[in-house]
């Protein structure tokens, strides 16, 4: 006889699992499970928002009080997706707000929201919460006036990023004077001016504010006023940091910041002048992130701050720190996790700026904590890289990006092969990986050899052949993302590993060698996969199979083919592979 | 699997004048995304980063950030025409590309020839467009990628034939001042 547990008292046990992971892992138990499990499932994540339908989700989880989608491809961040590929949040949002009336948060990424869509989520749940637009686009300040207006029990808004089109700064007075919830505001992405005293007034009736991300445009003399309404701030994002020669700027910011005994995070820092830097210098010791990358700051002062922060966990700066400000770093910061050294320029090494793989290597050395790595230099060797992964094996993300793609090992001219391969033997949870540099196949064959936990995976200017891409799809067993541009991959390798494309969520190839007839094959065998080939420039002639595909996605999904997508992106077509 | 050889089909895609070490033979075909169209593609003939303008996309940083390090309000310089008291300004984030700064420099200035004096390059050129770098060194306008030059482009000159001659930098500058 099997004993089963009321329905309830599971549901109460079910409701200690927060993790999807997990809460999927408890659905696939047994049937009654499943039924339990989706009932009382209360967070929902789609990481790509065209694997699943709107009914479908609502079907499954009716009780959904937190939703999380992402839509475009991440080269989206570096304008690889076209204009109008899609990413629309408006099908979602208007299901949802009809389907969820007591839904609490939205979480959207890569996507594309409009002003209806904002005014529909402030009217129709109750208990609005959490509004988080991550490089989003397609609305502007009056759909955040709606939100301001109506969403009485927010608690965070946070804009990250997000394309805005500002026709009035006065969005913010909407908030109504009742109103006084507010834990989060991160409006760092607005280009313009927001009204001073709308801000003020918000500020001060927020007793629980604790993250608050100014933009730009706020002077960094109101900022003093901001912080003496608001000491119990957690996370700071500053506007531009300089002022004119006036000392009471200068003093009534020290003061501010004083009095500031919460604060853990530093960002924002736009347009630095250096003399205002010590201003802050009292908070420093309790910071755990700092992220100094857009103050063009140069290496002595960089240096400075880091040295005031030995409980530093997170930081972002640009490649003015230097070798000698990453040698700092390594000596002051011992508890640091992640560092992301961003270039001050795209196209030219400045020859000012001395910041060599040799900085990495020092962080690597004298960081014993350090797990995430997003490195922008313009040199590596292999000797560097394999430093760095007996270092560092308990690294999870390594980012490189040589900026001139190809370069080999300045040392011994040879590829960076065995640097990379270094970092994929030590490195044993390694579970996100970009190269670059130059690479042949045999990057390819140890990262499919010893890459057993790589999660994503981005390619650019890499490899000879097929060999390599096949190496990655039949050597890297949990790989979920990947993304590839500029590589001679083409049709055999991907056509020898189709199925391993269903365990993914997606492939993004653009710039490679992959023929319309190939993703005629791909579709047909995998009718669970969308096969979406663009054709930006018209040249694709789908009739013949030989002709190259300028980008490709491949995604799985249970809503098969979407219908949103601009004229130059076609679905490959299952039963008859013909362009729809 | 076997190695495919992909010699018939010529598909090593990627940069041109891209290094040579690793692999065997590539036959690199041009792959260039025109950013902004313009006659850039053909004129520039060889040099390291010779097309990295023209590679969408690269170095991965994501718009809001390039937009931060391109910081547009400081692709205003000032441009000088030797002869004319007053100096004028452009903002050099409005042109796609060399083409297109030759054009707004000739109807700044009402002149005609600088465009084709980029060109050519052609000694008999009335005008001559140069610019300070940051380093502070003066250079011909048009032999680096374009997106590379206005990172570096400080200010701009456009020198007259008739001034050129028989006169130094030196001289012409403290005219200027």
């Amino acid at each position: 006889m099997v004993y089963s547990l009321p329905e309830e008292v599971l549901e109460h046990v079910f409701s200690f699992i927060t993790s999807d992971k997990d809460r999927n892992v408890v659905s696939v138990v047994c049937k009654s499970w499943y039924e339990i499990e989706r009932k009382c499932r209360r967070k929902v994540f789609i990481g790509n928002c065209y694997s699943v339908s709107p009914g479908i989700m609502i079907r499954r989880f009716p009780e959904v009080r937190s939703v999380e989608l992402k839509g475009k491809p991440h080269f989206a961040d570096f304008n690889l997706v076209p204009e109008g590929w899609g990413g629309y949040a408006c099908s979602w949002i208007d299901k949802m707000s009809r389907a969820y009336p007591w839904l609490e948060e939205i979480r959207l990424k890569w996507m594309v929201v409009t002003d209806e869509s904002l005014e529909l989520i402030s009217t129709s749940f109750k208990n609005y919460k959490v509004l988080v637009l991550a490089s989003c686009e397609g609305f502007s300040t009056d759909g955040l006036s709606a939100i301001a207006a109506n969403c009485r029990n927010l608690r965070e808004l946070d804009l990250q990023e997000s394309e805005v089109m500002d026709s009035s700064g006065h969005w913010l007075s909407h908030f109504p004077d009742t109103f006084t919830s507010l834990e989060s505001l991160n409006i760092s992405c607005l280009g313009s001016e927001v009204s001073f005293s709308a801000l003020e007034r918000l500020v001060a009736r927020s007793p629980n504010l604790k993250t608050l991300r100014l933009n730009r445009a706020v002077p960094l003399g109101k900022l003093s006023t901001l912080l003496q309404q608001a000491p119990q701030l957690v996370e700071l994002g500053t506007g531009a940091y300089l002022s004119g020669v006036r000392s009471d700027v200068y003093s009534a910011l020290s003061k501010a910041f004083l009095g500031c005994k919460e604060l853990k995070g530093l960002s924002g820092f736009w347009d630095v002048d250096p003399s205002y830097l010590p201003a802050f210098y009292s908070v420093c010791s309790r910071l755990t992130t700092l992220n100094l990358s857009y103050a063009t700051i140069r290496s002595p002062d960089i240096t400075k701050v880091i040295s005031l922060c030995p409980n530093l966990q997170r930081l972002l700066v640009l490649d003015h720190i230097e070798d000698s400000g990453l040698n700092a770093l390594a000596l002051s910061c011992k508890n640091l996790q992640e560092l992301r050294v961003f270039p001050s320029y795209l196209y030219v090494a400045d020859a000012n700026v001395t910041l060599t793989e040799q900085g990495l290597v020092s962080v690597s050395q004298g960081c014993s904590k350090l797990q995430s790595v997003l490195y922008f230099c313009h040199q590596m060797s292999n000797s560097a890289l394999i430093t760095i992964a007996k270092n560092r094996p308990n690294l999870t993300c390594f980012r490189l990006c040589i900026i001139e793609p190809r370069t080999p090992d300045y040392l011994t001219h040879e590829p960076l092969d065995i640097g990379f391969g270094a970092i994929v033997k030590h490195c044993k949870n390694l579970n996100r990986l970009s190269l670059s540099g130059l690479l042949t196949d045999r990057v390819f064959e140890y990262i499919g050899t010893h890459a057993k936990k790589l999660d994503m995976l981005s390619i650019a200017f890499a490899g000879d052949s097929d060999l390599g891409l096949h190496h990655v799809l039949s050597g890297c067993e949990i790989l979920k993302k990947l993304e590839i541009r500029d590589c001679p991959f083409g049709d055999t390798a991907l056509l020898a590993n189709v199925a391993k494309l269903a365990t993914m969520r997606s492939l993004w190839m653009s710039s490679c060698a992959v023929s319309i007839g190939a993703c005629k094959i791909l579709s047909r065998k995998m009718p669970m996969l969308n096969v979406e080939v663009t054709d930006e420039n018209g040249t694709l002639d789908p009739k013949l199979d030989s002709c190259l595909v300028e980008k490709l996605y491949v995604y799985r999904t249970v809503a098969g083919p979407r219908s949103d997508m601009p004229g130059y992106i076609w679905t490959m077509d299952r039963d008859s592979a013909n362009k729809i | 699997m076997e190695r495919q050889g992909l010699e018939s089909t010529e598909l090593r895609l990627g940069l041109p004048g891209g290094s040579d070490g690793g692999g065997g033979e590539r036959s690199a075909k041009k792959r260039v995304f025109s950013v902004g169209g313009g006659w850039e593609a053909d004129v520039c003939g060889g040099g390291k980063n010779m097309n990295m303008d023209l590679v969408v996309g690269w170095p991965p940083v994501c718009l809001h950030r390039k937009k931060s390090i391109c910081n547009v309000t400081n692709l205003y310089v000032k441009v000088s025409l030797d002869g004319a008291p007053i100096l004028r300004k452009v903002d050099l984030s409005c042109f796609k590309g060399y083409w297109e700064l030759g054009m707004g420099l000739e109807e700044l200035f009402d002149c005609y020839g600088i465009v084709e004096a980029m060109k050519e390059e052609n000694k008999s050129c009335e005008y001559t467009a140069i610019y300070e770098d940051k380093d502070g060194d003066w250079m011909l306008v048009g032999d680096v990628p374009w997106l590379m030059f206005t990172e570096t482009c400080k200010r701009l000159r456009i020198k007259r034939r008739s001034y050129v001659d028989g006169i130094g930098l030196h001289e012409d500058e403290k005219i200027e001042t």
